[in-house]
């Protein structure tokens, strides 16, 4: 039996770049690059890790990358095919534009369902929203375990185990397939796309869905269906400039000075 | 007045100090309940109610070790059924996110992450958000469904307002899926014997410039004469020199106290993402041209080695 492996990919305005708001209060996307959110590019390689395990043993799988975004957001499935995975499916509809993270979520968990899956494989959070819930919320949808913020995982026998680095303790997770993962920055690091692979990425399948596709109303998603709302955004004044100071022999009786004058010591 | 349900964040029953903030905030809006899951509720009540909890809702059972985040949201769930509160606080950590994100969607309910402000509004709760790496703030509500909002640490300060906080027993019916992620085996980490990193009223952050596992004495010696936490940027931890709980940054902890001081850190945009809602911030760098000093409330352009030792000293000697 071929593992069924799916990876949610999101395309994100280059954190490096000058973000900002449009209008509308969504995020503007004309003025800054858009690229796979690198920390889904940990997503990526952990899902070829798990895909490659599963040939070797003489076993099949199948990585499919799924992302829900703007027309750009074919870029991100290019790249993440380049890596290595398979096939992509790329849900697109004018519909989508200002979708908060409970729509996201369901149109993430009607396409997963559309494509078949054993696995959904997530990153962390993504770099703009960094909600960090989505995967927990496509668990709830689909009605599988979530095994979520894992540093180390492997399928084996039916089963994802992984271990989950908390706060306050180190968790060893186990749970039986069908699953959602999400893999964290110290899950190992993503592979860079070889020119043959960018090469093969040209000729992979790209499969576009929309909203009716996937049996959903236009008015379940969007700015309009959120069940949240952004009433203003600014611009985080920027610091006063503050003083600076170069040691040459003193520095540290200046900054103590300092230190001393706001009540710190 | 309406009651806002709290989830609390403890260790057997010793209350994390972001509870006490979200106890504080929660009483804008109307009547703290505090939703205590696991061991130590008689013990965690007290502070609770000179928090302002005029109720504690605890539930205790096995489950809540043994598997990930499902049953708290099961007992999360019947609190919110036996309450019908008017929002619901959870703390912003990792656990406290996928708790709060499942529970909303459980109810039918809007869900806003990592809040670092709260304020009461004519439709409902409206909390302020700290963006792209801190260079904006928004300002959301929710508007289908009772408010989840989960708030970062350092939000507010907690104020002392007592109430009864009887505790009440909550009944908790685990659903067939609460069981699907086991906890096979759990570590506790070792306590540094230092402030929590998200808690801290000061950091002090050593970066790439620390330049080896065995310097980063130098960062402990300061934050240790200053009664502060330790954090790292990811340079110095995936050169396996600090270890990943104590990253500041993206992918690391957020971090908003009164007083950051970041030694050998460039200031990149990913570092600044956790802490730049810091109160004061400080840097220590031999390049003046760091970006870190756009930041800075005070800069000293130096070697770290020179000016930390020294520092450490000047804070002893003045605090005698
Ligand atoms: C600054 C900002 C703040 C926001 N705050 C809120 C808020 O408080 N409440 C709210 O409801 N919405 C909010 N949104 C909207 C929300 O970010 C989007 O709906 C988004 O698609 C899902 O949230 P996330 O990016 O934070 O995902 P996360 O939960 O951080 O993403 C985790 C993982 O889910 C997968 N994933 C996420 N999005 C996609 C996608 N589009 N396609 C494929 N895979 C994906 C990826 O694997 C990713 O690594 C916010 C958006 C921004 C830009
Ligand atoms: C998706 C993603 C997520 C990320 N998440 C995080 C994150 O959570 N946290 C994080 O920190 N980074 C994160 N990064 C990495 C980030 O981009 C930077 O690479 C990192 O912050 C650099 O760490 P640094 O400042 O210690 O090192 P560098 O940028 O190398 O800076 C070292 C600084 O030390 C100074 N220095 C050297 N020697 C001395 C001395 N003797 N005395 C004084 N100063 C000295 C140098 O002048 C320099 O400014 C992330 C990156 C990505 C792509």
């Amino acid at each position: 039996m071929s593992l069924r492996i799916v990876v949610c990919v999101k395309y994100v305005p280059d954190a490096t770049g000058d973000r900002h708001f449009a209008d509308d209060l969504t995020v503007d996307r004309e003025d800054v690059d858009g690229l796979l959110s690198e920390l889904d590019e940990y997503a990526v390689e952990q899902a070829l890790q798990i895909a490659e395990g599963r040939r070797q043993g003489g076993d099949d799988a199948e990585v499919t990358v799924l992302t829900v975004g703007p027309e750009d957001a074919k870029d991100a499935l290019r790249k993440a095919l380049s890596m290595g995975a398979d096939k992509a499916v790329h849900v697109e509809d004018d519909d989508l534009h200002g979708t908060d993270v409970i729509g996201t979520s369901l149109v993430l968990a009607k396409a997963v369902e559309k494509t078949g899956y054993d696995l959904v494989v997530c990153g962390m959070a993504s770099t703009d929203g960094t909600m960090g819930v989505l995967p927990a919320l496509l668990s709830e949808r689909l009605g599988v375990p979530q095994v979520t913020l894992l540093s180390e995982v492997s399928v084996e026998d039916g089963k994802v185990t992984g271990r989950r680095d908390g706060d306050a303790a180190t968790e060893q997770l186990e749970a039986a397939l069908p699953a959602v993962v999400s893999v964290t920055d110290q899950s190992g690091e993503a592979r860079y796309p070889s020119f043959k692979g960018i090469m093969a990425a040209k000729k992979k399948p790209v499969q576009s869905l929309d909203l009716d596709d996937l049996d959903i109303d236009a008015d379940e998603v969007g700015l309009g269906g959120s069940w949240t709302k952004v009433d203003d955004a600014a611009e985080r004044p920027a610091r006063t400039a503050g003083t600076i100071v170069k040691d040459e022999g003193e520095g540290a009786k200046q900054l103590a000075e300092f230190l001393a004058g706001q009540k710190f010591i | 007045m309406a009651e806002v349900l709290v989830y609390v964040d403890h260790v057997d029953g010793a209350v994390r100090k972001p509870t006490l903030e979200l106890l504080t905030l929660a009483r804008r809006i109307g009547d703290p309940v505090a939703v205590h899951l696991g061991a130590g509720a008689d013990s965690a009540a007290a502070t609770l109610a000179e928090y302002g909890a005029v109720k504690v809702l605890a539930a205790d059972a096995p489950e809540f070790a043994d598997y990930l985040v499902v049953p708290k949201v099961d007992a999360l769930q019947a609190a919110y059924e036996a309450v019908s509160p008017a929002a619901v606080l959870v703390p912003s950590s990792a656990e406290g996110k996928e708790i709060a994100a499942r529970l909303a969607l459980r109810i039918g309910a809007g869900i806003i992450t990592d809040a670092v402000d709260l304020e009461a509004g004519d439709s409902g709760p409206v909390a302020t958000q700290s963006v792209f790496a801190a260079a904006f703030t928004t300002r959301s509500r929710v508007t289908k469904g009772t408010p989840v909002i989960t708030v970062k640490p350092n939000s507010a300060a907690p104020e002392a307002a007592p109430a009864a906080g009887q505790v009440e027993q909550l009944p908790v019916t685990f659903g067939e899926k609460s069981t699907g992620t086991k906890v096979v085996s759990r570590t506790p980490r070792e306590s540094t014997g230092r402030p929590e990193l998200t808690e801290a009223a000061i950091v002090v952050s050593g970066g790439r410039g620390v330049n080896g596992a065995e310097n980063f004495s130098v960062i402990e010696n300061l934050a240790d004469a200053l009664g502060a936490a330790v954090g790292a940027s990811r340079a110095a931890v995936d050169a396996g020199w600090y270890p990943h709980t104590h990253q500041v940054g993206q992918t690391g902890k957020s971090v908003s106290p009164q007083l950051y001081i970041a030694a050998g850190i460039s200031g990149a945009i990913q570092h600044r993402a956790g802490m730049q809602t810091s109160k004061t911030i400080v840097a220590v760098n031999k390049d003046e041209e760091a970006p870190i000093f756009d930041l800075v409330d005070y800069g000293v352009v130096g070697d770290l080695f020179e000016v930390l030792p020294k520092l450490t000293e000047e804070v002893k000697a003045r605090k005698g």
